[in-house]
């Protein structure tokens, strides 16, 4: 009694190649997310606190009379303008744990394996998936929050008349603001599958990441040798990476922008390096 | 022939008695390894980077002093030494003091007809421009001695909050309100009478009005008294950071009587550097007194004039990563029972599910009481040890303080414990709950200690989120007298260590009964 399978005869396997598999793994994996509500609402969260509470904190930008000048605030509107980003990258975080943890603590992970042997393809999907995601999210949360820090912010003192340029897409360091935002919010997603594929549970993950990105900053703030402060910035996933956004002063930041994103980008590499070698070593 | 006894277990009837429960969900806790090892993660963490700013107090520092020059200093150097009031607490007592001796009861009588001053730039003196700062000071003062520190009472006239009653240091009382000025003079009196000094105010020196009566116990027979000015740092806030830059004032004053007048002597008083700034001329009953510096207590933390001394606020930065650990323990302890199917057996033996509740929420939040206690007293205690020993300062705190603050961050991290637990029941998903266990609790303060958000968002933050409880940290009391960088990231909170500790628990208090409220409509 055999039953032939529909795509599945011999000829057939042997045709299909990598490719194919990683597509289907995809749109494997595109499903399972696209299915759960919780992405909806996630995302939508990212976007909106992102943007209210950018939004939230140029409305509160103060400087006193007389002392707004660019040289005497060393105010920098795009950052200031950015700064939901501190809160939105933890519903990233969750967004992507979620996406992983999820099949650990349903045991669908076994399903998963089965159907689609390749332990790595399986990560790459997940990984391309959450990020594209994450991308679209990210980009409407950065958009808004320039946007309303372009509407609010020049009625706060921060106006072309005290020496600041006026946020805006075609000014080069606000561009690279703008575009090393969005990628900054993709590789805390990337940084959040590798740590969950590497611990397997949620809540452990969820703490190792926000732990890994919101400890080293309160730490840099407080201890008093300035240069251990400063290495504590070079090598931290969200001080390094934010540098990005940083338009003004960008010669004493401890790093420059695009390699302070690169710190964070070799974190989630790291991540993603170890989450692959327990998926691929370990029973799932 | 056997009789066969029927078998009967040696285990009496099983009770429910809530001691079981108890007992139950302690043995749950202590048997999961992982747990154990958070706990012990966050004790180590919390307790660790308290001590990591301890061990790496920084061994150079820039000194801009307030004569302009600028010094770079290293090691001991850079530990400014400083006075302690009466009360104990560090403080500044520098100003330039026009003064005679008065022996015995007394009173001395001033008219102050103006005050203006200078607010230095980056440059320093050369770099000036003509204002006053809110807090500077110009007026009468009555001084056990001219030791830095020693108890005084004095009346006086500010740059923006008019006449003040100021004494050691931290009393501070309003008299007329309004700014002075030749069409607008303001008359001070002091009058000692034993160890009482009485001030009063007057606009036109005939209506006088008695502002405060003071008590300072162990005056001596001859005492300094005389006439005062001094203007304090300039505190510029940006959104969430200040820079302060030295300023000086001018007061003229006139009609001075003294009971028993001698000769007036002037000099600067204070420690270190202040003195390039002050002096007075004296033409006839006209004195023309200029000063600069602060009597009053010092705030705590970056930024202030004890910026080098390590605050108890320092040791007790990992309490928050402590908090991360202990909120995965937390929410594990919870959704482990969903996760393991647990619950059935759980509510099966224990079927008032209010009370399972209650047993876990206790467990839960003794051992993270237990947690946050240890990691606050190591950090505490030991980095306080280290500091000293390495010869490094530290900023003086009363034991009472200090032991509030210990026991504060155990019930900080024993009510959050509780809230998580709590929050844990109602989403019953663990990813889930400790996100908004750490966008709730941690989140909040780490916007408002790094100085991400302005200052007037940190404060609205830290009192209405569940990280108000941090108040419960605050070492330092903030003074309306003081213009200071009051801000998380030194400590200080919007919100008494019992308020701020109020807000936590009514946040708990409600996820605790939303989770009893669910516990008890849903099916596990």
């Amino acid at each position: 009694m055999t039953a032939a399978p529909a795509a599945g005869t011999p000829s057939g396997h042997a045709v299909r190649t990598a490719g194919a598999d990683l597509r289907d793994a995809l749109h494997a994996e595109w499903t399972k997310l696209r299915t759960q509500a919780s992405t909806y609402w996630l995302l939508l969260a990212v976007a909106a606190l992102t943007i209210s509470v950018s939004a939230a904190t140029t409305a509160a930008f103060s400087c006193q009379p007389g002392l707004c000048a660019l040289a005497q605030t060393g105010a920098d509107p795009a950052k200031i303008s950015l700064t939901g980003i501190d809160i939105g990258q933890a519903v990233v975080a969750v967004l992507a744990v979620l996406a992983v943890g999820g099949e650990y603590s349903t045991g669908m992970i076994r399903l998963t394996l089965a159907a689609m042997p390749r332990r790595l393809t399986v990560l790459s999907a997940k990984a391309a998936v959450v990020t594209g995601c994450v991308l679209a999210a990210s980009a409407v949360a950065i958009l808004g929050s320039l946007l309303a820090g372009r509407l609010i912010l020049p009625g706060h003192g921060l106006s072309a008349a005290n020496g600041y340029q006026v946020l805006s897409l075609s000014n080069g360091p606000d561009l690279r603001a703008a575009v090393g935002s969005v990628l900054y919010l993709a590789l805390i997603a990337l940084l959040a599958v590798g740590i969950t594929m590497a611990v397997r549970d949620s809540a452990v993950a969820i703490g190792l990441v926000l732990a890994s990105l919101y400890l080293f900053p309160i730490v840099s703030s407080v201890i008093p040798d300035q240069v251990l402060a400063r290495h504590l910035e070079q090598v931290a996933p969200m001080s390094a990476g934010l540098d990005i956004q940083v338009t003004t002063g960008v010669q004493s930041l401890p790093l420059s922008p695009w390699q302070g994103l690169g710190v964070l980008a070799l974190w989630a590499a790291g991540a993603l390096l170890l989450g692959a070698a327990v998926l691929s070593w370990r029973d799932a | 022939m056997t009789t066969i006894t029927p078998y009967r277990s040696e285990l009496g009837p099983g009770r429910d008695g809530f001691a079981q429960l108890l007992h139950a969900e302690w043995t749950k806790f202590r048997t999961v390894r992982g747990w154990i090892i958070g706990v012990i993660i966050a004790v180590l963490v919390a307790a660790g980077l308290g001590l990591l700013a301890a061990t790496t107090v920084q061994s150079s520092c820039q000194q801009i002093s307030r004569s302009g020059q600028s010094a770079a200093r290293s090691g001991a150097a850079c530990m400014p030494s400083f006075a302690t009031g009466p009360g104990g607490e560090p403080v500044d007592d520098s100003f330039y003091f026009v003064r005679q001796p008065l022996t015995g009861d007394g009173s001395i009588t001033i008219r102050v007809t103006s005050m203006t001053g200078l607010l230095y730039a980056e440059q320093g003196p050369q770099d000036s421009h003509p204002g006053l700062v809110q807090w500077a000071k110009a007026g009468v003062i009555i001084k056990e001695n001219l030791n830095q520190g020693s108890a005084y009472a004095a009346m006086m006239v500010s740059g923006d909050h008019g006449v003040r009653m100021q004494w050691n240091y931290t009393g501070d009382t309003a008299g007329l309100s309004g700014a002075v000025g030749p069409a607008d003079p303001r008359w001070l009196r002091l009058t000692r009478s034993g160890d009482v000094i009485t001030g009063y105010d007057s606009a036109d020196g005939t209506n006088w009005t008695r502002v405060g009566t003071v008590t300072l116990s162990g005056l001596p027979a001859t005492v300094q008294a005389g006439l005062f000015t001094t203007s304090p740092d300039q505190v510029v806030l940006h959104g969430a950071s200040a820079s302060t830059w030295p300023s000086q004032a001018t007061a003229v004053f006139d009609h001075v009587t003294l009971s028993r007048a001698g000769a007036w002597t002037g000099q600067y008083l204070g420690a270190g550097d202040a003195s390039g700034i002050g002096g007075f001329h004296q033409v006839g009953d006209r004195f023309t007194v200029t000063g600069s510096g602060d009597i009053a207590p010092i705030w705590a933390g970056h930024g202030g004039s004890l910026d080098a001394a390590l605050t108890v606020t320092d040791y007790l930065i990992g309490t928050f990563a402590g908090l991360i650990a202990i909120a995965v323990v937390a929410t594990m302890f919870i959704t482990g029972e969903y996760r393991r199917r647990l619950i059935r057996t759980t509510l099966a033996a224990s079927p008032r599910r209010g009370r399972f509740l209650a047993a876990k929420a206790i467990v839960i939040g003794a051992v993270a009481f237990v947690a946050g206690l240890i990691g606050a007293a190591a950090a505490v205690l030991i980095g306080g040890k280290i500091t000293r020993d390495r010869g490094y300062l530290e900023f003086p705190v009363h034991w009472p303080t200090e032991l509030r603050v210990i026991i504060g961050t155990g019930v900080l991290v024993a009510v959050a414990a509780v809230l998580i637990l709590a929050v844990g029941a109602i989403v019953r998903r663990s990813a889930a709950t400790v996100a908004i266990a750490i966008v709730a609790i941690v989140v909040p303060y780490f916007l408002s200690a790094v100085g991400v958000v302005p200052l007037g968002v940190a404060d609205w933050l830290l009192r209405i989120t569940p990280a108000a409880g941090f108040a419960l940290q605050q070492a330092y009391p903030p003074y309306a007298q003081v213009d200071g960088l009051y801000a998380a990231r030194n400590g200080y909170y919007p919100l008494a260590p019992w308020a701020g500790l109020a807000v936590l628990a009514a946040w708990a208090a409600v996820a605790l009964a939303v989770a009893v409220y669910l516990l008890r409509r849903r099916d596990a």
